[in-house]
Formats: C-alpha cells, sequence, structure tokens
C-alpha cells in the first residue's frame, strides 16, 4: 500500500472512475522549452510526436464515446505535424474542446493557420503563465519567456481572446516556481487580473493554481535541491479528503502520444497505465464506470488544499 | 545538540501548550485569528510577519514566512522590499537615538 492509498483507507475513501466526459489527448514530449516543473520533462530534443495513423485511432475512439470535452496537451501540441486535422476532426464530436500552450510556440509566424482554426473552432486556450512577475516565471521557464509570454497574450486578446462575450475562452495556469504550495486560485486570479490588466492592458478569462507535480524534471530538480522530501510532506500534510470526490481523474482518460490508455497525464509521465496494463485505444470499446484509479504517491499533489481538478 | 536552532523544532511548536494548555490554546486561536483575512488580506499580512521576522531574527519565523509568502503569492521582490522596510525601521530607531546622544553631550559640554 503506497502513502496515498493509505491516506484514502484513513479516511474510508475510494478512487473510482465516474462517468468519463473528457478526453485528454497527450500528442507528444517535443517542447520548444524546457521549463524546470515539466512533470513530463518535455523539450527540443525529445522526438515522441503523435503520428497521424495514431491520430485517426484517437478520432475513431472519440467517436464511440460521448466525451463532452477534449483536452489537447504536450509538450506543445502546436509543434506537432497534424494538429490542426486533429483538432478539426475531434471539436465537432464534442461541446467544448481545449489546447493548452506555451504561449511562446503559439507566437511564431507558422502557427498563423493553427491560431484561425482556434478562432473559428472556438477552441478554449489554456495558457501557461505561472507568475506576473518576470524574474519567477523566466526562472521556470526560460529566459526571456516571460517578456515573450506578454505580447503573445497581448496577440490573442487582439483575436478576441479573453476578452468578455467574444466565446473565445482563455485560461491562464501558474504554477509555483519552486517547491511550494499554489496559491488560493481565487486570490491569485484576482491579482492577475489586475495586474495583467493594469500593467499590460491584457484580460484573460480565468486562472488556475496548480501545485507542482513531483515527476519528471521537477523530480530531478527537487532531488538535485535537497528540497524532495520536505516537498512531499508537505503535499501529503496539505491532503484534503474534500478532493477526492471531484478529481479530474474520475471524469477523464488520458491518451499518450503512441495511442495507450491512462488515468491522468502524471501516470502517463511516470508509466503507470490505466488498470495497470498497457491498452491501445484500438482495443478499447467501453469505459467502464467504477473501476479502481490507479495511484502513487505524487497523487498527493492533486489532493493538496483545494485540489488538482 | 549541535545548535540552539533546529528547523525540526517548528513543526513541534504546538508542544509548547502541553504545560499549559488553556493559554497555549488562547495564543494559537489568537494567532490565527491574527492572521485571517480581514481589512489587510492574508498576503499583505505575511509580508508584515516575515518583515517582523528579520526585525526579531528568528530563523523559525524568516523559514515560516518566507514560504507562506510565496504560497501567498508574493514574489522575491515583494518579500525583499518587506525587509527593507524591517531594515529601515531598525535602522530608523538606532539613528532617532542619536538625538539623545546629542542633547546629552550638549548639556554636559561646554
Amino acid at each position: 500500500m503506497n502513502g496515498f492509498q493509505k491516506a484514502l483507507a484513513d479516511h474510508q475513501l475510494e478512487l473510482n472512475r465516474g462517468r468519463t466526459t473528457t478526453l485528454q489527448v497527450n500528442v507528444g514530449r517535443l517542447c520548444n522549452l524546457a521549463c524546470r516543473h515539466c512533470h513530463l520533462s518535455a523539450g527540443p530534443e525529445r522526438r515522441e510526436v503523435m503520428t497521424r495513423q495514431t491520430m485517426e485511432e484517437v478520432i475513431r475512439f472519440a467517436g464511440r464515446h460521448h466525451f463532452s470535452v477534449i483536452d489537447i496537451t504536450g509538450g506543445a501540441p502546436e509543434l506537432v505535424p497534424d494538429i490542426e486535422y486533429l483538432l478539426e476532426q475531434l471539436a465537432p464530436c464534442v461541446q467544448a474542446t481545449m489546447m493548452r500552450t506555451n504561449l511562446i510556440a503559439l507566437l511564431q509566424e507558422e502557427r498563423r493557420k493553427l491560431l484561425d482554426l482556434c478562432c473559428r473552432r472556438h477552441i478554449t486556450l489554456t495558457a501557461s503563465f505561472p507568475s506576473v512577475n518576470r524574474g519567477q516565471a523566466d526562472a521556470q521557464r526560460g529566459n526571456g519567456v516571460w517578456e515573450q509570454s506578454i505580447v503573445m497574450l497581448k496577440k490573442l486578446n487582439e483575436l478576441g481572446y479573453g476578452r468578455p462575450g467574444s466565446g473565445l475562452d482563455l485560461y491562464l495556469v501558474s504554477n509555483p516556481a519552486g517547491a511550494f504550495m499554489p496559491v488560493d486560485q481565487c486570490t491569485a486570479e484576482k491579482k492577475f487580473k489586475a495586474d495583467l490588466a493594469g500593467k499590460w492592458g491584457i484580460e484573460f478569462t480565468g486562472l488556475f493554481t496548480f501545485a507542482n507535480v513531483p515527476l519528471g524534471r521537477f523530480r530531478n530538480w527537487l532531488e538535485k535541491s535537497g528540497n524532495y522530501e520536505d516537498y512531499m510532506q508537505k503535499l501529503a500534510g496539505s491532503f484534503n479528503p474534500a478532493t477526492i470526490k471531484g478529481l479530474m481523474c474520475r471524469s477523464l482518460i488520458n491518451i499518450s502520444w503512441d495511442g495507450y490508455l491512462y488515468d491522468c497525464d502524471f501516470h502517463m509521465a511516470a508509466g503507470l497505465p490505466c488498470s495497470g496494463k498497457p491498452r491501445h485505444i484500438s482495443q478499447v470499446e467501453q469505459l467502464e464506470e467504477g473501476g479502481a484509479i490507479m495511484t502513487d504517491d505524487y497523487c498527493f499533489a492533486c489532493t493538496a488544499g483545494t485540489g488538482f481538478t | 545538540m549541535n545548535s540552539y536552532y533546529d528547523p525540526q523544532d517548528l513543526p513541534k511548536f504546538a508542544e509548547i501548550g502541553e504545560e499549559a494548555p488553556e493559554i497555549a490554546r488562547k495564543f494559537f486561536d489568537y494567532y490565527q485569528a491574527v492572521f485571517a483575512e480581514g481589512e489587510l488580506t492574508e498576503r499583505e499580512k505575511a509580508l508584515i510577519a516575515l518583515a517582523v521576522a528579520h526585525a526579531v531574527q528568528c530563523p523559525y519565523c524568516i523559514d515560516a514566512y518566507t514560504n507562506t509568502c510565496l504560497e501567498k503569492g508574493s514574489n522575491k521582490a515583494e518579500m525583499t522590499e518587506a525587509i527593507h522596510v524591517a531594515c529601515a525601521i531598525r535602522g530608523g530607531a538606532s539613528l532617532v537615538h542619536g538625538i539623545q546622544m546629542r542633547n546629552v553631550c550638549q548639556k554636559v559640554s561646554l
């Protein structure tokens, strides 16, 4: 029994799959950045990218099930060849389509076609933006990234993203710039809105604050810097049993770049497949309710404080 | 004991209540109320606490409120400015006593 299972047992809780309403597709680990908190260790040197053939299988899989939301993540989805094809095919299957962006990959001129598609299909953009402070943001994401992010946010606003009534939602995601817990979401959203609007005239729809998950590059940093044990204690000590009911893994299924199923992106990063055995989407006809969700000690990152929903 | 200060002592703070539980309870209740959101935000209160921690030079408080400030959304620049406020008051408090020195000098000098 791992520490997370023990915490569940201590609170007489079980973590089981509910109705799966969100299909999360991780299209690869290739990224133009190498953020220090990345649980996937994504970066420019990575070569794992979803092929057109796997995309076709994802599209067929989405057609066999009734998802409400499609969530495209990476790496940097913008860098994946045929990403426009995948979005075009998946968007009509669901009520809402979301794509994660690091903003910098989207800023490049060759993404113009992708941006047009996002506007036309009303694809929600969820952008990494850890801090309104340049130093903290660049320490996490690389020198100069903060400044380019501001440029891209202004450009997105010009296209209507984040503007009330435009139908183009722009969410920001803030992860702590280190081994500490995230800021309360409501408080941080107020401050981000005031600072971004006041200093740069930037608007956005909402902010998510998430704890860093101790996997990949972030775990390496925790271990090298001597922060690992304290951070794990902090996460476990912040376990909030009220978060279990609304955890995203209860209503989400993750597909890896090569077409395998996971309960979440973190299990995908850790190589912990759904139900404990690798299953390719081409072999899955039905997603059953009630099955046990895989767990590990890094799951404490999703149950700390107000949780990761 | 290798040092008077041990970071592992900080989580044991509540043990101070073992010999005088009622007084400790009142203190910790008061402490919690002080740091709750009021006319000042929790973030602002944490910055004040960080500055005071430096003024009273408490390593436990510096450790605790550095983390709290980060978790309440303050950045290093804001936290550094808060410490300069403490430094200015501490330095100013020393310097303003120079007037007392000057008064004494004046009284005893020709």
